[in-house]
């Protein structure tokens, strides 16, 4: 009996340590020098003391708290069209589509995940820069004089971040739905409900724990996400993590790159808690549900 | 009278498959009317069709007097009781009632008086605030049928909803339902391919093979009356001979099986047998009297037109009422018959040689089912 519980302890622990291991190594770490990093304010050549320097520099630039509420925005945008776009993409895939053509939709929309996030940007580039594919196209369609040019704005990036992260919408929503009786929805009917009431009423909340899910990985991606916006918007994208990339390698200022690292984490976690708030869910159960 | 439902002709198809064959029936208001069939039967494609999530190729249905075909299903007043009964799971009980209320657009007051109104009449007061994962299976059951009640349907259909059940709880869900439809006075259209749930529950059970009816009938008729072969062996228990007609005097038949058996019985339903026809009989283990073989006590007196067998009891199977011994005859048969539980003969054993006896009356004659 000793023996066997031994046996169990042995399992557990092989089991746990490269676990374990990834998140003390890669995770925890590496933010307890970001943030230990980030109470540091430079004095001296290579003197430092512990203050609140960085945070308050923060917020007197305005530029750097404005290019933090912009990329919020922007990626809360994403993050809803991203749920328009593939709800209905994943409703289909779950509970139209056949049995056996399933499968094959599902790795239609996996096959730009085998494609490098960089090699994608460029093929936006390609169709939509002043002389790209779109532009050419327009012209030689007459529908305009000029070539246009379509990169390095606004709407290009957040096309770009729906295209690159809707599949993490589509996944979650699609095992949620999966589960979801098709009587359910049927009984919504029978009982007198119109398309919009069973759609609100029953499929919505039904999915809930699929829509916070992948809201959640979505917003963190997006928000996190880096070459898209920085190659698609060029010198205007004006995204956070571009700030972050700048203080660490263009200035050199670990301490201010540092500090935007620990703010662009707690100010996501704070939408994603908020939104879970809002939703009524916890995480607890869209993470977890069986 | 005046009919809830009316189907006329339906018929629905699925590529080759014919489903539902030109189904005809009518079902009386405020009757309990079951729709018994093996899996495969079209029942189920049938009741769709009422509920409107299909379309027939063909035909008409009616509901009390208005036809309905073309119809959605949110626009006809058939509520459903589902197989799962899909009951929603992110709603509580009381909201789960309140759904098609809400739906139909009443007000706040009305949907709380109501929902408690039909809580209190299925015997659940207190359950409007319970989740739904907080209830036990039989009152899922209930909350079902009070989701659909509180709309007063023309019709409500249910769907095999005690498939998913305990035995023990089915039995007693069996006179629920039966006291529910009492209660209510609201016509159900009860799809099952339980035999016992619709002869216990119904005044009318339609009897479904292939896509057609082979019979509409009260359960007793359904009985001791089978209009065919199938019903008579799919609806109560059945010894069956197979053989060949070889005498006809008017609806008496005189056959004879391959192990040279010769029995009589009468032809039943549309039957037309004659001399010469292959032929199924059917009688039912308690019309059988089985008596010790050489005493001729008790009842089962070889008279006129009766058939007799002799055999060996090979088992005893005993259910108090339903208690039933199986005979092995000299051509290897089992043949079941009724224990008798009182008299000279209560005390058969094992092994024992005894007399079947049975009157013509209590044996049918069908041609054979094809196939």
């Amino acid at each position: 009996m000793a023996a066997r519980s031994d046996q169990q302890k042995l399992a557990l622990i092989l089991l746990f340590t490269p676990f374990l291991l990834w998140i003390v190594l890669l995770i925890v770490l590496p933010h307890i020098g970001i943030l230990h990093l980030s109470f540091q304010e430079k004095v001296g050549l290579r003197e430092f003391n512990y203050s609140f320097a960085n945070y308050i520099d923060f917020l007197n630039e305005p530029i750097y708290w404005n290019t933090l509420l912009r990329t919020a925005v922007i990626s809360i945008l994403v993050t809803v069209i991203t749920l328009f776009v593939g709800f209905p993409i994943a409703y289909y895939i779950a509970k139209i589509a056949r049995r056996r053509i399933r499968g094959a939709l599902f790795l239609l929309c996996l096959i730009p995940l085998w494609v490098s996030d960089l090699v994608r940007a460029f093929g936006w580039i390609v169709l939509l820069r002043e002389t790209g594919v779109v532009s050419g196209v327009l012209q030689w369609s007459g529908l305009v004089g000029q070539p246009v040019e379509m990169l390095y704005n606004d709407a290009t990036i957040v096309i770009g971040l729906v295209y690159t992260v809707v599949l993490f919408m589509i996944v979650p929503l699609v095992s949620t739905l999966d589960g979801m009786d098709d009587s359910l929805v049927e009984a919504g009917f029978n009982l007198g409900g119109s398309r919009l009431t069973v759609l609100r009423r029953i499929i919505i909340p039904y999915a809930m724990p699929g829509i916070v899910a992948g809201f959640i990985i979505v917003f963190m991606l997006t928000a996190g996400s880096y070459l898209t916006p920085v190659l698609l918007g060029g010198k205007n994208s004006m995204w956070f993590t571009e700030q972050i990339y700048n203080q660490f390698i263009t200035r050199y200022n670990w301490q201010a790159g540092a500090t935007f690292g620990v703010l662009l984490l707690i100010f996501t976690s704070t939408v994603v808690w908020l939104g879970l708030r809002l939703s009524g869910q916890s995480l607890a159960n869209t993470v977890a549900k069986p | 009278m005046d009919f809830d439902l009316e189907c006329e002709n339906l018929t629905k198809r699925f590529g080759v498959l014919t489903a539902v064959d030109e189904v005809s029936f009518t079902v009386p208001e405020g009757s309990f009317f079951s729709i018994l069939g093996p899996s495969g039967c079209g029942k189920t494609t049938l009741m769709r069709m009422i509920a409107g999530f299909e379309s027939p190729d063909n035909g008409n249905i009616r509901i009390k007097g208005e036809p309905v075909v073309g119809l959605p299903p949110n626009r006809r007043n058939v509520k459903m009781v589902f197989q799962h009964l899909a009951l929603f799971p992110m709603m509580n009980v009381g909201e789960n009632i309140a759904y098609g209320l809400r739906c139909r657009g009443a007000a706040r007051d009305e949907i709380r008086r109501r929902v408690g109104d039909v809580l209190e009449r299925v015997g659940l007061p207190d359950a409007a605030g319970k989740e739904i994962h907080q209830l036990s299976g039989g009152q899922k059951q209930r909350i079902a049928i009070a989701r659909c009640m509180v709309l007063d349907p023309d019709v409500l259909l249910l769907d095999e909803p005690l498939g998913a059940l305990d035995l023990k709880l089915r039995e007693h869900m069996k006179v629920e339902l039966k006291l529910l439809q009492h209660q209510f006075g609201t016509t159900f259209v009860y799809i099952t391919h339980d035999q016992s749930e619709a002869l216990v529950m119904s005044d009318r059970v339609a009897v479904m093979r292939d896509g057609r009816f082979d019979q509409i009938d009260t359960p007793q008729a359904l009985y001791h009356n089978p209009q065919s072969a199938f019903v008579a062996g799919f609806v109560g228990d059945s010894n069956r001979w197979n053989g060949r007609v070889t005498r006809v005097s008017g609806d008496e038949l005189v056959l004879e099986t391959a192990a040279g058996l010769v029995l009589t019985g009468r032809t039943a339903g549309d039957s037309a047998l004659r001399a010469g026809d292959r032929a199924d009989i059917y009688v039912r283990p308690e019309a059988i009297t089985t008596t010790r073989a050489g005493g001729s006590s008790g009842g089962g007196n070889p008279s006129d037109g009766a058939n007799s067998l002799d055999g060996i009891i090979d088992s005893l199977l005993f259910n108090g009422a339903n208690s039933r011994i199986l005979v092995r005859t000299a051509d290897d048969r089992l043949i079941e018959a009724h224990l008798p539980l009182t008299g000279d003969n209560s005390d058969l054993g094992d092994g024992e040689r005894v007399t079947l006896s049975w009157p013509s009356d209590y044996s049918r004659c069908f041609a054979p089912l094809e196939g």
